[in-house]
């Protein structure tokens, strides 16, 4: 099909999985009010089940999209998009599987939680395909406003309220830089449209290029908090910390994924004619992110608290894509997105199992013996650390080698020395995990028994376990559709900025 | 898996379900080892067991005194579900592997087939696919491993029934067939790669099956480690051929090869020696063989399939893989030879001495493999290839047999509670009373190594004899070569004579092993021998099919041209030269170079002599053997002292090569890593490492500090953050550098 956005009919085909989420959670929200009435109980399974659904149906959806083309709409029907969806929905999908259990454990199984949920996903859609800053930032509040609820919706556990107000004030803050950023690009130059505002830049005539200039410096300092660069990223370890453990994991996978799809739609394509200024920000931010985060890390005792900050550290491994800004760096972005997306969903699916009742076992001592009492959960925790460290025969390693190339086809060599001395950094807190699971003996036989780890956690786990291995031995597949999908990002600006200095 | 990209199709040939032939047996090693894992709940594992025989399949019942209480039994599934998955996976890629054999021969010799599944590792010019290769080689290797592989999945069924590692065993077994598979039929260097490291961790496994038992565990560490050094040789030939050629996949390395590098030229001799180099950890040839004799620790069946019949032969197949390369280095050619040689001869003056049955046959492994070296350094590719095809069939034989012997003499010693070793031959003798079937099998396969027609051995060993003396009298194109400034045809010369006295010995030692086993008294002792009995039927039958094959299998290459041999082309199966014709369209590659390269290699002529010669070398040996020992006057272990004269020592302690090993190597490295570890290491290195990991963690403290849990100290960070953005993107840096 091919839209033209001459008329609204157009947007109703180009936002069809956004609508069908959306439509679908609300029937969600009303088949669990009809269900309880006025009681006060926890949801039945089922209402779960239906949530997931709605993401399996959105996928349709989105399927379906690949057979449309368009340009000239509000919203992006790309290539970029469809694989970015595919992310966004798959960490759905994850985040939903591993809450199944945990919402129970935790007497919060409410069937708000997945309506919200689901309707985060919508903002992270939305997020990642507007191609007008307006639409960008509906998006961003969408899913924000989303998950500040769910950080805080185990209403019982103080830590939890408090992680949500600290996210939402500063949130709020960084929404206004945002915003604020949107207003000085749109004095600038007159126009939110993406496209648009390639061309205006592209042209290199400004009226106010300080103006424009701190507009997109604005920006860049919003975006730097969603995916969390240091030093923007303050409040991703108490958020993550004090959350409840499935929406750590969106938050870590989904809501950083989105944001960084905007950022290189909006960085890469709109402000590629400002590509010298902003690629010497970002490698900063990547640098800084890269060996701040790896040393923290260190020193962290709280497995999921050393994970939030393993996952500000792939932010930097991530930026190092966006620096490089070629087609290959795309490619590896995409790439990169969706090894990171399983092997950390995985990992705090592995925290959430490695519980008793409501109380989490987080410290690393709670993982000693772990590997000969729980054999297939230490296993699949091990697959997740090495490839969060980049350990061959697991797709982290792949990843990393993508990303290591599109920075040396981009000449960035001290940016690459630095992302493999940070590596080298993680090692050993990664590398900890493993060992205390299999070298320290457990307190009693009996330490790890009757873990409670539900069936849907199990299926997420293994399935995230499997993609990622096989992302090893066959990244050739997903590696052709990520450059089969940022293609079209690249080629229209290729002739104006000549960024696709890749081979 | 089977529908990939089939290239090849224009040549007529269609492979039919190719990657079926390999993931039957990954979906075997699945399926067993999920009942390995399913049966372990019945058996607590106790990691501490005292210790248990080295070779035997019972040796639960061995301690009936030990404390611990008896676990339930595995219900009978644990068994019978491995007994015929197993053997059934391996007989069903047979069988596959036959059809596409039989399309081969229907379709001609325009090949090779690539089979291309998806795309591994795509990293800017390195382009690595998992793909297959299929063509004569590959399908020749694919029939030896499957055909001979199902044989002994067979056998280790009765082999292996009482041992409670049962479905254990068979997931190792299933997964090495698996990998050799990925190894023979990868169509690129690293897929092979990948294939030779599969095949070395399975091997670690298996030798090290009895992991209780110390020394089981660290032959298999011995092993692992002395096959690193020649994976190390491996690597640097792929980085090497990566450099100068551009490509790894073997079609185009070996089309660029003869046009991008130097004939005879630095760069091909070192990927060649590299090769080599890997070829002589994984083959077991001189520096790198002496894991292979330690490897035996393993069950008899894995040192059959493993350590004889397939992946000590993968270095052999190297080389014929790489022809192309080693034609073009005749230098590194006759090292191969050279190598191949003296392992021949070393290692069968240590099987003259030795009296655990298994180690006379490993040191006849490492002989055999000399051999089928030899014949590929010198140029006789298929000759090479023909005898590591025979020598599967008679050493898988042989290795068997010795099973089936120790399996009997253990559940006689086992009867009576005795201490005496079941692999020791002077606790034998006379078992042929016993055990006929056995007797009669190893019999066939001792006639075939020893060389004497018309059993398999001799087709395929005189071939090799008689490429080195036509070698040495110039008429080989590798003898236009030199080494060390010595003519190609004289190293030929030395050569044949080495091999020529190695054929001597393996005539004698076989002699010597088959008398003290079958012949004379019996030596097991009054209470045992009644023990002693024949093995049951499936065990029988692979030693019956091994032997029909090893009586027959050198009927597949009857040279038409040599003298005596021609007798047997009436009998030749599929016509005389088949292996040759068959492998015509293999070998031409290096033969076109080598005719490109070296003026007029004069024509083969074929005397007489050299036939007859070993006929005689075969029929001497074994005729020395009975005339010279006499089993009659033997004692048993223990009595019987050991070798007294220095030379009958120095054999028997095997040259002192571990010795020699441990002293020039082992103990130094130790030695020198020991200090390393206390000044070095602890001082320099960790002290430096401790202090970065504590600067570092302070780093990290001061980092972890700002994150001191007020909002307000966050919100500030952020700013001073965003004050430090908008400077830079405002230019404010530009311009303090400016001013």
């Amino acid at each position: 099909m091919e839209l033209d956005f001459q008329t609204s009919v157009d947007y109703f085909w180009a936002l069809l999985p956004e609508i069908v989420l959306s439509l679908w959670a609300m029937g969600v929200l009303l088949a669990d009010v009809f269900q309880k009435g006025s009681r006060s109980e926890a949801s039945r399974p089922a209402i779960a089940w239906l949530a997931l659904a709605g993401i399996a149906a959105a996928a349709v959806a989105n399927v379906w999209l690949m057979t449309v083309t368009g340009t000239g709409g509000m919203i992006a029907v790309d290539g970029f998009r469809i694989f970015a969806n595919f992310i966004l929905l798959l960490a759905a999908a994850l985040a939903i599987l591993v809450s199944m259990g945990y919402l129970d454990r935790h007497a919060m199984n409410r069937g708000e939680f997945y309506v919200l949920l689901m309707f985060a996903v919508v903002g992270m859609m939305i997020l990642a395909s507007a191609q007008d800053l307006i639409l960008l930032f509906v998006g961003l509040e969408l899913m924000s406003v989303a998950i500040y609820v769910l950080v805080g919706f185990n209403r019982r556990d103080p830590r939890s309220g408090e992680a949500a107000l600290k996210y939402f004030l500063l949130g709020a803050f960084a929404s206004a830089f945002l915003l604020y950023g949107i207003a000085l690009v749109f004095g600038a130059t007159g126009t939110t449209d993406l496209a648009l505002l390639a061309e205006t830049i592209g042209t290199g005539v400004q009226d106010a290029p300080l103006l424009l200039m701190m507009g997109v410096g604005l920006l860049a300092v919003g975006f730097a908090f969603k995916v969390a660069a240091m030093p923007f990223h303050v409040w991703t370890p108490d958020a993550y910390d004090g959350a409840p453990t499935p929406i750590t994991a969106l938050m870590a996978t989904g809501v950083k994924a989105a944001a960084f799809a905007a950022l290189l739609r909006v960085f890469a394509v709109s402000f590629g004619g400002l590509h010298e200024t902003w690629v010497v920000a970002f490698w900063w931010l990547a640098a800084l992110t890269m060996i701040g985060a790896n040393l923290v890390a260190l020193t962290q005792g709280s497995v999921k608290r050393m994970l939030a900050y393993s996952s500000i550290a792939h932010a930097g491994y991530v930026l190092v894509a966006v620096v490089a800004a070629n087609a290959v760096g795309a490619a590896a972005f995409l790439f990169y997105l969706l090894v990171y997306t399983l092997m950390t969903a995985g990992a705090f699916g592995i925290v959430i199992a490695n519980a008793r009742g409501d109380r989490e076992r987080v410290s690393l001592e709670d993982y000693a013996g772990l590997g000969w009492q729980q054999p297939v959960m230490a296993a699949a925790f091990a697959i997740f650390l090495l490839s969060l460290a980049g350990f061959p025969l697991t797709g982290g390693f792949i990843g990393k080698l993508y990303i290591l190339r599109a920075a040396l086809a981009a000449d960035q060599v001290p940016l690459a020395v630095i992302l493999v001395m940070a590596s080298l950094i993680s090692y050993f807190y990664y590398l900890r995990v493993v060992i205390v699971m299999y070298m320290r003996p457990a307190p009693a036989a009996d330490t790890h028994a009757g873990l409670t780890a539900s069936r849907p956690l199990q299926v997420a786990v293994g399935v995230a376990a499997i993609g990622v291995i096989l992302l090893f031995f066959a990244p050739a597949m997903v590696l052709d559709a990520a450059q089969g999908s940022v293609a079209g990002l690249f080629i229209a600006q290729e002739a104006l900025f000549g960024l696709s200095r890749g081979p | 898996m089977g529908d990939g990209i089939v290239n090849g199709a224009a040549a007529g040939f269609s492979p039919f379900l190719l990657g079926w032939i390999v993931l039957l047996p990954l979906i075997g090693f699945l399926v067993n080892g999920a009942v390995a894992i399913a049966a372990r709940r019945y058996k607590p594992v106790p990691l501490a067991a005292a210790s248990e025989e080295e070779d035997v399949a019972h040796r639960h019942e061995e301690h009936p005194a030990t404390p611990e209480p008896i676990p339930a039994t595995p219900p009978a599934w644990t068994k019978s579900l491995p007994t015929f998955v197993a053997p059934g996976v391996i007989a069903l890629a047979f069988a596959i592997a036959l059809v596409n054999f039989f399309r081969m021969l229907g379709a001609g010799d325009a090949l090779p087939v690539i089979e291309r599944y998806w795309s591994w590792m795509p990293v800017g010019d390195l382009q690595v696919d998992v793909a297959f290769q299929l063509d004569q080689l590959s399908m020749l290797m694919t029939l030896i491993i499957t055909g001979v592989g199902a044989l002994i999945h067979v056998f280790s069924v009765g082999y292996m029934k009482k041992d409670e590692g049962y479905a254990r065993y068979f997931a190792y077994l299933n997964l090495f067939v698996f990998f050799m598979l990925i190894l023979v039929l990868g169509s690129s260097f690293p897929l092979m790669f990948v294939g030779w490291e599969g095949v070395g961790l399975c091997s670690y496994l298996l030798i090290g099956f009895w992991f209780r038992e110390k020394a089981n565990a660290d032959a298999g560490k011995k092993a692992f480690i002395v096959n690193r050094i020649g994976d190390f040789g491996f690597l640097i030939a792929m980085f090497l051929i990566f450099a100068h050629l551009g490509t790894l996949n073997f079609v185009e390395v070996f089309a660029a090869a003869p046009e991008q590098l130097a004939f005879g030229g630095a760069v091909v001799t070192a990927i060649c020696l590299f090769l080599f180099l890997g070829a002589t950890g994984k083959s077991a040839q001189i520096p790198l063989f002496v894991w292979l004799p330690d490897a035996m620790a393993g069950p008899t069946p894995v040192s059959a399939l493993i350590h004889a019949a397939t992946m000590v032969t993968a270095g052999v197949y190297l080389i014929v893989r790489s022809s192309v390369l080693f034609a073009m280095a005749p230098s590194a050619s006759l090292v191969v030879g050279l190598i191949g040689a003296l392992t021949a001869i070393f290692a069968a003056t240590i099987a003259l001495k030795q009296w655990d049955i298994k180690k006379v046959l490993a040191y006849s492994t490492v002989s055999q493999l000399g051999f089928m070296f030899a014949a590929v350094g010198i140029g006789a590719y298929v000759a090479g290839v023909f005898h590591l095809m025979t020598h599967a069939f008679f050493k898988a034989l042989l290795f068997l047999g010795a099973g089936a012997v120790i399996h009997a003499m253990h559940s006689a010693l086992h009867a009576t509670h005795s201490p005496r070793d079941a692999q020791d031959m002077r606790n034998m003798g006379g078992m042929r009373r016993w055990m006929p079937w056995t007797f009669g099998t190893m019999g066939v396969a001792t006639l075939a190594i020893a060389g004497i027609p018309p059993f398999s051995g001799f087709f395929s060993k005189d071939e090799i004899l008689g490429y080195a003396w036509s070698g040495a009298r110039g008429e080989l194109p590798i003898s236009q070569g030199s080494l060390f400034g010595v003519g190609g045809e004289v190293w030929m010369l030395l050569i044949g004579v080495l091999l020529a006295a190695a054929a001597l010995l393996t005539a004698f030692y076989m002699g010597r092993m088959m008398l003290y086993t079958f012949f004379g008294p019996n030596r097991t002792g009054e209470a045992e021998s009644p023990h002693l009995h024949e093995v049951g039927a499936s065990m029988k039958w692979p030693l019956v099919v091994l032997g029909v094959l090893s009586l027959i299998g050198g009927l597949f290459q009857v040279e038409a041209d040599v003298p005596i041999v021609n007798w047997f082309a009436a009998v030749a199966i599929g016509g005389p030269d088949a292996l040759y014709n068959f492998l015509a369209p293999v070998t031409a590659p290096a033969a076109a170079v080598m005719a490109q390269n070296i003026p007029a290699a004069t024509v083969a002529t074929h005397p007489a002599w050299p036939v007859l010669l070993a006929i005689v070398i075969g029929a001497g040996g074994l005729l020395l053997a009975w005339y010279l020992l006499k089993p009659a006057a033997l004692g048993v272990e223990g009595e019987e002292p050991d070798y007294r004269r220095a030379w009958e020592r120095i054999l028997h302690d095997k040259w002192y090569v571990d010795e020699a090993y441990d002293r020039g190597v082992v103990r130094p490295v130790v030695a020198l890593s020991g200090f390393f570890a206390r000044v070095l290491d602890r001082r320099l290195i960790d002290g430096t490492v401790d202090w970065m990991g504590r600067a570092a963690q302070s780093v990290g403290m001061v980092g972890a500090r700002v994150q001191s849990g007020h909002v307000n100290t966050y919100a500030f960070v952020l700013v001073v953050g965003a004050v430090l953005a908008l400077f830079w993107f405002s230019g404010g840096f530009a311009w303090l550098a400016a001013s």
